[in-house]
């Protein structure tokens, strides 16, 4: 049987976009305030899943064509480089290190090498979390 | 203004007992569906006035992370209903 999901999938494709662009707000903003890797890769996950609910699992990979076991292996690599980065120049695994930076049109920013390791949790959850809901909704 | 403030704690925590009186007794499950949804965004607005109470405004972005896990619930709920399966693996083109 066809269903018309125009309703759902119009609103899909407005929401999709407010959702990434809260759960980057989120990643970013993990430093000052509430927030960080954990919690924006799962708000990507779930607008990943939105696609996944309005669409079907076929359409979702054309669009998105991203191999989510490869996204948790590089995440998993990002942040063991970050931490064994620091053995370069002479100090304890794990340091981190900052400093501030004059960057064009968004001024003085902190720039921290925690980013980094905020970026391998992220890209960690989102493969996980997809990983998961694909497998589970894939078999029949 | 502090009495306007109670005031509205007190009217959205008898709201949310309406709606878990609804979620417990109702007798099919949109009726449920419903009663989980009304009780999410009854929640927020609890969330809203606890951050006017706390004087702080870290969780504004606990309420939009609420309404967006809502929402997706919701629809998920729906689909399971109405189709019988959440995520379909191919749509009926053909």
């Amino acid at each position: 049987m066809k269903t018309n999901d125009v309703i759902l999938q119009t609103t899909t494709n407005l929401v999709f976009f407010i959702i990434i662009l809260f759960s980057i707000h989120i990643f970013f903003a993990g430093h000052y305030a509430p927030g960080g890797g954990f919690v924006g890769g799962l708000l990507t996950a779930s607008g990943i899943v939105l696609l996944l609910l309005a669409y079907d699992i076929k359409t979702v990979t054309t669009a998105l064509p991203i191999n989510y076991t490869v996204m948790t292996a590089i995440g998993l690599l990002i942040a063991l480089g970050t931490a064994a980065g620091s053995i370069i120049f002479d100090v304890p695994f794990f340091t981190h290190a900052f400093d501030y930076f004059d960057l064009p049109l968004l001024g003085k920013q902190s720039l921290h090498t925690a980013m980094l390791f905020d970026t391998g949790v992220y890209l960690v959850v989102v493969g996980v979390t997809m990983t998961i809901i694909q497998s589970i909704g894939d078999d029949d | 203004m502090l009495l306007f403030f109670w005031v509205m704690v007190i009217l959205i925590s008898l709201s949310m007992v309406a709606f878990i009186y609804r979620l417990i007794i109702g007798p099919s499950v949109p009726d449920r569906v419903v009663a989980l949804d009304s009780l999410g965004v009854a929640l927020i607005a609890m969330i809203g006035l606890i951050s006017i109470l706390a004087e702080t405004g870290f969780f504004l972005d606990i309420i939009l992370l609420l309404a967006i896990l809502a929402f997706i619930g919701t629809v998920a709920f729906s689909k399971f209903i109405e189709k019988g399966e959440i995520i379909q693996r191919d749509n009926d083109l053909s």
